[in-house]
This record gives C-alpha cells, structure tokens and sequence, in this order.
C-alpha cells in the first residue's frame, strides 16, 4: 500500500500544526435550508440548534426563496439534472445563453461566459486576455481566487496600497512600457465591507490607457440604486471593461459564476480559459434558477432596499450598543475587536445566544485586526435584528468593550 | 556600501507598504511578512526593486517568505546573489 504509515504520520503532523496555530477550521453541520432562521449541528455531534444566521452571504435571501426554488424544479424537469460535458463540447443549452444575456443586460456589459464559479472565472479571465508583456496592478486586498489567478497567468504582476489612489497612479505611471496594463479589484471587500473607489480608478485608467476589471461577487444584485453594482453606485458603468461575479451569494446562492465585459475580452476567454475548456458547465436547475434571479433583481429593488435598511438599522443598533463597528455602506458590517481570542471567544458566546456569527483572524485578515463579521440578508426581519443587537450588547458587556473605541479594546485585551 | 544598501531597502518598504495612517514602525529586524506587513503576493514588488536597483537576479527558489522577512535577511540574501 502506498498510503504507509509513516506517510499518515507525517499528514498527521500537518494537521496538528494547523491546530496549533490555532487556524483548525472546525465542521459546521446546518441541518436546514440556508435561510435566516436555521438549525445547525455545532461541534460535530452535538444536538441541533435553532440559530438564527448573520455568517451567509445570502445577501438577498434568495437561497431558500420559493420563486428560486420553483425555478429549479422546473429547470430539473425541463432540461435535467447535468450536462456531462463541458461547454464547448455539449454543455451549452439555450438557458446557458439566455443567463448569459440576462447577465450582459443586467450589468450593462457587451458579452458574458459563464464559469462552473467565480473562482473559475478569476482562475481563468486573466491567462486568457494577457501575456508576458502585460502587466496586472491589483490591488493588496483582493480576493484569494483573482491572485491565484494573477499568478496562473505569464503576465508581470505589481501590487499598490489597498484603495489607495496615489498609490496606484504612481504604479500606473511606473508600468507605461507595458503593452496592456489591467488593474485589479474588488467592488465591496468581502473583509471590511468598504467599496473600492471605482470612479478615480477609472479616470485614472483612462488617463493611463489601462483596463479595469472589478470582482462584484459581493455586490451583484444590490450595491447601486438598482443593484447593478458597485460601477452603478459610483455611476462609471461604461468605463469598466470586465466584471467577474457569482451566483453563489446575492444572485442566488446556490453556485456558478460569470466573467462579463468586453466583447473580444470574453471571446478571448472562450477560446482560452481553462476552468471554461476543462470543467462542467452550471448544472440547468441552477441556471434556469438563475434566470429567475435575474428577472427578480431586474423587475425592482424590492429585496435590495430592504438589505440596504436592514443593513443600516443593524449598523446603528451596534453602534448605539457600544461597539466598535468599522465604518461602511454595505451589508458586510465588521464589528471590531482586534485580539484574535476575542472575537474567537465572542463569536462561541454569541452562537450560545442564538446567533451564529464567526470570528476572523490573521491570516484571513491583517494581524491585529481581528473581527467578528457580520452579514445581513433581506431575508433577516427587523425581530431578527433586534435579537442580534441584544445578543452583542450581552456579550459585549460581558467582555467589557461596550463604548470602547480600538484604543481602549487593544489597552484591555491587547493585540 | 552594506548600511547604505539597508537603508534604501528600508525606505522602500516603508514607502511601499506602510499607509501614512498605520501605526508602525519599520526597522532593520522587524519582521515583515510573518507579521504581515508584506504579504507574500505583494512581495514582488520588493523583489523587482532589488533586481532594478542591486543589479541583481534573485532566483525564485531563493526569493522566499523567509529570506525576505527582515531588512537585514533581505540584504544578506541580495549579497549573497551579488558576489
């Protein structure tokens, strides 16, 4: 047997270092659809608890929501369960290319691929477009899965300062002698929750002749008056040349995701990407599910006005609390607490009041800056909320960092 | 020759990856990728400075989190390459 015991030793001792660090990432079990209210199996074997959510990126409660479902059914019975192939052999149905065009009118972009993730369409949009003598300037706090695709791609690479203008002009003006020059970012942070200054990126990408693309996984369907996304909100829809976003948070939440933009940009990427060359097309249910987001979030902004409430009335009912919140517009509200054990243990106790939230750390974010990160959903009601203000105002008090500001949570419990 | 090749290296990374409004100080010892600082993906900026300026090739191998955890290791490491 290769598998030898001196080779499960070794993967043994892996694993207990990643515990020693204290970064073990523990099972969660939810027993229930994804929703506002669910049940949920934490530690692995302990009995089920009915918690009420804060952790899903569910944004607009669209997951469990029954004209998705619906929709699904029907896709199920109309086209099937898969396509066992990928695209470009025998993946691609007519709703593959009716999402695809649901999605270019949507965003207001020329042409759209469809990707089995987001994660695909990171690890795939940058090989396809750019060679040696290009350059990426992304920046610092970028998703995970655009720099595993940046460093995927034979193209140079530089970095600039998170949402730092002079920073970036300054590389913009370093990289000149690059053939394409692509600059890289987030709409909305997943981490903090911020929304990077898509407007003076832009300018500064037409006075530089660079492209952009934005990565609006965590704004598709609700950041803007309309939900367009963060392009909309900073009213530069026609200055930004791809978008890469899911359908596995706002638009939907089961799975799938999409590059979008310009029209030889995305036929590049048809020709070339190879999570789209070598990876199963988006299952028909969930496409078909997703042409209903689609029509949901075009048809009004029902479910993103009452995000943007709930996410403002939660915002002011912590911060009236007492605690730390890190400034923000979005439904991703980072409540503050700098010491890793902290928002650890805070997190254990908010989960014993009934409110399941998670506690984030270096590496997932910068040293000292330790969070717990809370995610609002259209599908939370106001009682919902209420609860989970209470709950924080309970623990928090228990800690002691009620009115305390980061100076004051740092003095106590330091970094 | 060695002091002087630390202190550019110094500034740089300050100017580099210190935001005006980040409350730390940056010296010859102090750690920067393990304490995150620099993180591993935006270290290649440091390392096309130091190939630019030192006249150097630093092979990938060698460019690691390690060996570019400190101003002085990044010197050391640099040397090393230019003799």
């Amino acid at each position: 047997m290769a598998y030898s015991a001196k080779a499960r030793g070794l993967f043994a001792e892996d694993i207990q270092a990643i515990k020693d660090k204290g970064i073990y990432k523990e099972k969660r079990f939810i027993c229930s659809p994804q929703n506002a209210e669910i049940e949920v199996e934490y530690p692995e074997g302990a009995p089920k608890k009915k918690v009420l959510n804060f952790c899903a990126n569910n944004y607009l409660g669209l997951s469990n929501h029954p004209e998705i479902v619906k929709a699904a059914h029907e896709g199920l019975d109309e086209r099937g369960f898969g396509m066992s192939s990928v695209r470009f052999i025998c993946g691609t149905q007519d709703i593959h290319r009716e999402l695809q065009d649901k999605v270019s009118e949507f965003l207001g972009m020329e042409d759209t691929l469809l990707f089995p993730s987001c994660m695909d369409a990171n690890s795939g949009v940058f090989e396809s477009i750019l060679g040696p003598e290009d350059v990426i300037l992304a920046d610092r706090l970028i998703h995970a899965s655009l720099i595993d695709g940046i460093k995927l791609c034979s193209a140079q690479y530089d970095t600039f300062k998170h949402m730092n203008m002079k920073h970036l002009e300054k590389k913009l003006e370093l990289h000149q002698d690059k053939r394409h020059i692509l600059v890289v970012t987030d709409g909305v942070f997943s981490m903090d929750g911020d929304l990077a200054p898509l407007d003076e990126m832009c300018d500064l990408c037409d006075k530089y002749s660079a492209m952009i693309l934005v990565d609006e996984s965590h704004a598709s369907g609700f950041i803007g008056k309309t939900g367009r996304g963060t392009h909309e909100h900073f009213n530069c829809i026609d200055q930004v040349d791809l978008i890469t976003t899911t359908f596995g948070k706002g638009l939907g939440g089961a799975s799938g995701g999409c590059v979008s933009g310009k029209k030889e940009l995305i036929e590049l990427c048809r020709q070339n990407a190879r999570p789209y060359l070598f990876s199963n097309s988006m299952a028909p249910p969930i496409v078909n599910a997703s042409i209903r987001v689609m029509d949901l979030v075009t048809k009004d902004t029902e479910l993103r006005d009452k995000l943007e409430w709930n996410a403002a009335y939660f915002r002011k009912g912590v911060e009236e609390a007492g605690l730390c919140v890190r400034p923000g517009n979005t439904p991703i509200v980072p409540v503050m607490l700098y010491n890793a054990k902290l928002a650890n243990d805070m997190s254990r106790d908010m989960y014993a009041e009934g409110i399941y939230v998670i506690g984030f750390f270096f590496p997932v974010v910068p040293s000292g800056a330790a969070r717990i990160r809370v995610q609002l959903s259209a599908a939370h009601t106001r009682e919902h909320i209420d609860k989970a203000v209470a709950a924080f105002k309970k623990v928090g008090e228990k800690y002691g960092i009620l009115g305390l500001d980061k100076k004051g949570i740092i003095d106590k419990y330091g970094m | 020759m060695a002091e002087e090749m630390k202190d550019m290296v110094l500034e740089y990374v300050i100017d580099e990856y210190v935001d005006e409004d980040d409350e730390i100080e940056v010296g010859f010892e102090t750690p920067l990728i393990s304490s995150g600082i620099v993180d591993s993906f935006s270290m290649v900026s440091l390392k096309v400075f130091l190939e630019k300026k030192c006249h150097v090739s630093l092979p990938d191998k060698e460019a690691t989190p390690e060996a570019f955890d400190t101003v002085n290791k990044i010197c050391e490491l640099v040397r090393r390459f230019q003799d």
